[in-house]
């Protein structure tokens, strides 16, 4: 495998990492510009990170944000594991076709329609558009990727262990909770992660789904954008990707922990 | 849940009665919590976007007027039928702004796609052919930036693209060129917005389609005489064409109703049909018209989305 690891193999991989990670890394070098020019180098500062945290319109825009973010990632981690669970384990069911095409086609359906279709039906419910209706409308979206992502670890597990669980006479609850979830739990765990942060980033939805008072961090940092790009603005994208960041190297680390003490217990067992 | 259970079980124990009932009670609220809550929020939605985009605009709150009205008990249902209107869409073939901004949505879309493949691939293959020990790495590296907002990612273009921006300012320097080149408002920048933005989703099921597939293939072919090209072609390509398909409907979907990228790259001048419902909507206000070019739009993706959920369908029986 490694004579065909060729030169054009790694050219490729650098130039395409370089593509992707380029446009990041000069963001977060300009967030710490001296000049207000976003693109001229004036010398190295934070002072647009000092001033981002006495800009109360931000700090209101990220609270909101952060509030629908864990909010609507825990619902909807919760709605997308039974989902999950439905898609991978009960394959005959009156309308099964209709509810996988509804787990399905929300990942690629145009932002502008979901988003106008769940405000119109805000509307006709008379729902008061603001907060509430925003964590509604996150939920529904980001549902359909948690049940993916735990489906494609459902599918993989073995279903032996739940059976010898039940063949012990343990209900199909209890069976759940105790062996079906522990095994499932990485995959839920990065469920809710991808949840939180599509709910963080989402802008076309929540514009349509908000009203006066609940204006998220991206529809503050959009309306901002339009007027010109700011260092101000750098700064805040630089948090946000921080912050996103460390919780993605903090959930890997558990990851492989977790990985690594399950060998070490099987291996116990299989020495037992 | 039960197939081999259900067999083994009886000749052990028979589950008493209740137990059997709160299975079935759970099982079955285990289909309809997660069921119910689409069909709220994502099926009666599109019933009633259709609705709405056959109603005639009105200036109050909300802004059109009342079709279907159900409070009339079935007979005024059916009356309502006969007043039925379908301006908004006639308005939408006459006026040929509406028309061109789908077709400039979908060839926008197909030639970003083709891009992104043509980007993407090299970059899978790469990921595939790697050393086993470093695959999980790259995978990693590549999700990565698919966790910093979209919104940032595309902001982050607007410095590099301006015309005093980065890239004018290094090739200027490398006195590569003499005159700043205008890049940000073209089409060009809605390229390079869609084909970076979209690249993971190029990549992932580029790469797990080639990571599976039988490089001896590959070698045979050569050992027999085939050039590398040849076989690249004849062998390796049509193997990952899952993968193709897969990434290609990832890519092209979404980007045919982007609204972001061209809003913030593609300026003023450019014509996409996500930002053609998104100021129908926010700037003039008219929600019938709005749901109008939202109907037309989905029915446009309608085959593309079913090849999509075919092609997850097939992947999930393999999986199985």
């Amino acid at each position: 495998m490694n004579s065909t690891w060729s030169r054009f193999n790694i050219t490729s991989i650098v130039l395409g990492f370089a593509f992707l990670y380029l446009p990041i890394v000069l963001l977060i070098v300009f967030s710490f510009n001296e000049s207000k020019l976003v693109t001229v180098w004036g010398g190295f500062s934070t002072k647009w990170y000092v001033s981002l945290f006495h800009n109360q319109g931000l700090m209101d825009a990220t609270w909101v944000t952060a509030r629908v973010g864990v909010i609507s990632a825990t619902v909807a981690t919760v709605l997308g594991t039974l989902a999950a669970i439905t898609l991978t384990r009960y394959t005959r069911f009156r309308g099964r076709v209709l509810f996988s095409g509804m787990v399905f086609a929300p990942l690629v359906m145009p932002e502008v329609i979901t988003g106008l279709s769940l405000l119109l039906l805000f509307v006709a419910v008379g729902l008061d558009r603001g907060f509430f209706t925003v964590t509604l409308a996150h939920i529904t979206f980001t549902m359909c990727f948690v049940a993916v992502v735990v489906q494609s670890r459902l599918v993989s597990f073995d279903r032996s262990l739940e059976e010898a669980a039940m063949d012990l006479g343990a209900p199909p609850v209890k069976t759940f909770f105790q062996i079906t979830l522990p095994v499932i739990l990485p995959a839920i765990i990065s469920g809710w992660m991808l949840a939180f942060t599509l709910s963080l980033d989402d802008l076309v939805i929540a514009s349509f789904s908000s009203g006066p008072g609940a204006t998220t961090l991206p529809m503050k940092i959009y309306s901002q954008v339009r007027l010109g790009v700011t260092p101000e603005i750098n700064a805040a994208c630089t948090i946000l990707i921080a912050v996103v960041a460390i919780g993605v190297i903090i959930a890997s680390i558990a990851n492989k922990r977790r990985e690594i003490q399950r060998q070490l217990d099987e291996q116990a067992a299989q020495r037992g | 849940m039960t197939d081999i259970a259900a067999t083994a079980a009886p000749s052990t124990q028979t589950p008493t009665l209740p137990a059997r009932l709160a299975k079935g009670f759970v099982n079955r609220l285990v289909i309809i919590i997660p069921y119910l809550w689409l069909l709220f929020f994502f099926l009666i939605p599109f019933i009633i976007v259709f609705k709405i985009s056959l109603s005639q605009t009105a200036i109050s709150m909300p802004p059109y007027t009342p079709v279907l009205d159900f409070s009339d008990g079935i007979s005024g249902f059916l009356a309502g039928f006969r007043e039925l209107n379908f301006d908004n869409y006639t308005w939408l073939t006459q006026d040929a702004l509406y028309f061109n901004a789908y077709v400039t949505s979908l060839i926008i879309a197909g030639i970003s796609t083709m891009l992104t493949l043509i980007v993407g691939y090299p970059i899978a293959y790469g990921m595939a052919r790697a050393p086993a020990t470093i695959r999980p790495t790259l995978l990693m590296l590549v999700i990565l930036p698919f966790w910093t907002s979209f919104l940032i990612r595309v902001y982050a273009w607007i410095g590099i693209l301006k015309p005093e921006g980065l890239l004018n300012q290094l090739l200027m320097s490398l006195h590569i060129i003499s005159q700043p080149l205008v890049i940000l408002n073209t089409y060009t920048a809605i390229f390079i917005g869609i084909v970076y933005s979209y690249l993971p989703f190029m990549v992932l099921p580029l790469y797990s389609s080639l990571e599976k597939m039988d490089y001896s293939l590959v070698e045979a072919a050569e050992d027999l005489g085939c050039p590398p090209i040849g076989a690249f072609w004849k062998i390796t390509f049509p193997l990952s064409l899952p993968g193709v398909v897969a990434g290609c409907l990832l890519v092209f979907i979404p980007a045919v109703g982007e609204f972001v990228i061209p809003d913030l790259l593609g300026g003023s001048q450019t014509l996409m049909i996500g930002k053609t419902l998104w100021n129908e909507f926010f700037s003039n206000r008219d929600w019938p018209v709005s749901s109008a070019v939202a109907v037309i739009l989905l029915l446009v993706l309608t085959i593309p989305i079913m090849f999509f959920q075919q092609a997850q369908a097939k992947a999930q029986e393999q999986g199985r």
